[in-house]
């Protein structure tokens, strides 16, 4: 037996993001890079270490082996301990069979024997596809004041966007009485983060219920807090009023990105007492070469820029060469924008190649038919040949040969 | 032969030439010089012998270390924190000749001197000692390969330059059509192109073991003046020459030059290979963000600055923030410097945490750039 830890966080990472199509067709969802030199992952992992959680278990089952290689020993967010720390949790096989994670509750049913190892009072289940900035410490505090035995963050939206969330209806005191999923008529606009906390001997016991169920779709939303308010359990809504952003789709991960350029929105990555930490990339400064213009964009190190990058995001290592335009776009790890080429509104995968003088999707007011429009997507490692044009909201997952 | 055989440490010497730096090494060691926007010089000599396989390197340390542990910590940003060898910093014990204060050698065969424990406790067949004030990124393992080769007992590393007249700090070599050394001047009166001497040498351990007993028991001190020059017919000593990308800082103008000399793409091209990156201690800042009206042109900028004005020509460090309206030509600004709003520096160099106020002008020249220690406020 290791160490008694009052709390530890178990971070859902195993979901394949199917919405992001060709972003995930190779890496899972929390390894999808974000905001010039993270990846989502990165955001609840840092949010852990400045709360102060030493043990964080990541539950991985989708294309982990990205994920595996960048979490490795848990260095870059502090998370190597000697006690605790930050543990990869793919499913295992055990004497009675096995099975893969059948739903985000039976994840962490078939994970008790690690969460038993800490004894913990508290878990805190997170998932990997949220950008945001929390204080799970505040939210423990809330936990504990209220004398919850399951607390919920859920954050105010606005009504007319609440179908589309799992709503909390609370009382005055904030003690939640009904949980619907999607509701058509939401009688609150209390939407669920995804982020709860749970005093664990209570939770252990609905797992273990939930498990014995063959109707159960052993998901927390729909089973576990359900059979929770059903039997009487005290359950708290901790209101979040920060910045929280599921990027599960490709407009809401090119805005999540976009966001990041606006000074009104209140995600400040530069605030020293809450880094994001993240594996930083080992390479130089990047250059801006003369008659080259940057304005309002990010850029990281390691990137080249010859041409013209406007209202973009530019992850390491990125070439953009002369005679380039970027805008409104992502461009990630690696990729090489070549010669005067024209990239607007799209995402760029990790190493795609951008051919001379090809067009890459564009701009809403360039549309003649705007219900055509939307975000253009190059998947990693996809070569697009000179003087290619590709029309907005294409996915594209193979190389195109040049004309 | 066998892969033991060719088993290399690294010495590496953090204070050496701290006296030509000036207000540079005022208050830190020559290795921990900032450099490039996102360096300390030690990250270079450091990242070469890493790359080159090299998992033993003792850095010897003299004065104002502080920066430099804070800097190297346990090595894990090159990979050296290990179980067995990995980084060692060696704080000078007091066993010098002068018998002064601890850490008061004079140079680096008293140096060695004084941590004979450590060259004999490691089990490799030879050392690469090297200071921290060239920059350039070179295999060892190829420098070995020649050392073998050739025979020699010692390979000194050069570079061809072009010097100022009665440089300081500075040896010059001479060598025969076979690459041995035949003669070594110390800061020759003439200027122009010279075999610069690069402060790295590889040499069998047990013959630097032996160099440094017989050196320090005659009074000796100087590696280049009593083994180099002293010893030159003793022994058979072959200059290894570095053709790619080479700079040598050894005062503010060259200091000025070296951080410049990357604007070119070429240099960084062999400067920053990506298949022998140079390593540095990380600090997660977050990418650089342009404002609205920046403009930037021919400069290198390191994650977390903000730029919001003009910049030109220059080198700008870690989390650097450069107000709207401000102009900044020629210049090098180290990490945490702030340029108000509407500011104008020319040719000027800001050590770290400069503040320059809302509308302040400075202005340089390339031979005698504009230094702002640490810290400074206008």
């Amino acid at each position: 037996m290791t160490s008694k830890k009052e709390w530890i966080a178990m971070l859902l990472a195993g979901g394949q993001g199917s919405r992001l199509y060709t972003l995930t067709r190779k890496i899972a969802k929390p390894a999808v890079p974000f905001g010039g030199k993270y990846r989502i992952i990165d955001f609840p992992l840092s949010n852990c270490v400045n709360s102060g959680i030493d043990t964080v278990g990541v539950l991985t089952q989708y294309q982990p082996l990205q994920l595996n290689e960048y979490i490795g020993n848990g260095q870059p967010w502090d998370l190597d301990r000697l006690s605790g720390g930050a543990f990869v949790l793919p499913p295992f096989q055990r004497s009675a069979g096995s099975d893969w994670y059948t739903g985000t509750a039976n994840a962490i049913w078939q994970n008790s024997g690690f969460i038993e190892r800490y004894d913990p009072k508290y878990v805190v289940i997170l998932s990997g596809d949220h950008i945001y900035k929390m204080d799970y410490g505040k939210m423990l505090a809330f936990h504990k004041e209220k004398g919850s035995v399951a607390t919920i963050a859920v954050l105010e939206v606005p009504m007319e966007e609440a179908p589309r969330f799992g709503i909390m209806n609370t009382n005055p005191d904030l003690s939640v009485y009904q949980f619907e999923e999607k509701p058509a008529c939401p009688k609150s606009n209390l939407a669920s983060m995804g982020i709860y906390i749970f005093d664990w001997p209570v939770l252990r016991r609905y797992l273990e219920a939930d498990d014995a169920d063959p109707n159960s779709s052993k998901d927390f939303g729909k089973n576990i807090i359900p059979a929770m308010l059903a039997a009487g359990e005290k359950m708290y809504a901790y209101p979040f009023d920060g910045y929280w952003k599921d990027v599960g789709t490709i407009d809401s991960l090119w805005e999540a990105n976009m966001d990041l350029l606006n000074p009104a929105v209140p995600l400040d990555l530069y605030d020293p007492s809450w880094k994001i930490y993240s594996r930083n990339p080992v390479m130089p400064p990047h250059y801006v070469a003369p008659g080259a213009m940057v304005q309002n964009s990010m850029v990281t190190e390691g990137s080249e820029i010859w041409g013209t990058v406007d209202f973009s995001v530019i992850f390491a290592g990125v070439t953009v060469e002369r005679g380039a335009v970027v805008r409104d776009s992502i461009i990630m790890p690696g990729a090489v924008i070549h010669s005067g080429a024209q990239v607007e509104y799209s995402i760029v995968a990790e190493r795609a190649d951008i051919g001379a003088g090809a067009v890459v999707g564009s701009r809403p007011e360039d549309m003649d038919d705007k219900d055509k429009w939307g975000v253009t997507v190059i998947g990693d490692c996809v070569r697009i040949g000179p003087g290619v044009t590709v029309e907005p909201k294409s996915m594209v997952d193979r190389d195109i040969r040049g004309v | 032969m066998n892969v033991t055989d060719y088993k290399m440490m690294g010495v590496i010497f953090s204070n050496m030439h701290d006296d030509s730096m000036g207000d540079l090494t005022e208050l830190r060691t020559v290795g921990s010089i900032p450099y490039g926007g996102r360096y300390r010089l030690i990250d270079f000599t450091l990242s070469n012998m890493v790359n080159s396989g090299i998992t033993d390197v003792g850095v010897i340390t003299k004065l104002n270390y502080q920066s430099l542990l804070d800097h190297l910590g346990a090595g894990r940003a090159w990979d050296l924190s290990r179980k067995r060898g990995g980084l060692v910093i060696l704080p000078p014990f007091s066993r010098t000749v002068a018998g002064g204060a601890a850490g008061i050698y004079r140079g680096s065969i008293e140096a060695l001197a004084g941590r004979l424990d450590y060259l004999r406790s490691v089990d490799a067949r030879y050392v690469c000692l090297s200071d921290c004030d060239v920059i350039t990124n070179l295999d060892f393992k190829d420098v070995l390969a020649r050392h073998v080769e050739t025979g020699a007992d010692i390979t000194v590393l050069y570079a061809n330059m072009e010097m100022r007249p009665a440089s300081r700090d500075l040896a010059a070599l001479e060598t025969g059509p076979d690459s041995r050394v035949l003669d070594v001047t110390l800061n020759p009166r003439e200027g122009g192109s010279m075999k610069v001497y690069l402060n790295m040498v590889v040499l069998n351990r047990e013959l630097l073991i032996k160099l440094v007993e017989s050196c320090y028991t005659h009074g000796e001190y100087s590696f280049t003046q009593d083994v180099l020059q002293k010893r030159l017919r003793d022994f058979h000593i072959c200059g290894y020459e570095v053709r790619d990308f080479c700079v040598r800082v050894s005062d503010m103008q060259s200091y000025f030059a070296a951080n410049m000399a990357l604007l070119n793409p070429e240099a960084r091209a062999q400067l920053f290979p990506p298949e022998r990156p140079v390593f540095t201690k990380v600090r997660d800042e977050v990418p650089a963000k342009y404002g609205l009206k920046a403009q930037v042109e021919n400069s290198l900028v390191a994650d977390g600055c903000v730029i919001d004005g003009r910049v030109e020509n220059s080198v700008v460090g870690r989390g650097v923030r450069i107000g709207r309206g401000a102009v900044v030509k020629n210049s090098i600004l180290m990490q945490g410097t702030i340029v108000g709003e509407g500011a104008d520096l020319n040719y000027v160099v800001t050590d770290k945490n400069v503040v320059v106020r809302t509308g302040r002008a400075l202005c340089g020249y390339t031979t005698i750039p504009v230094y702002l220690q640490k810290g400074f406020s206008v």
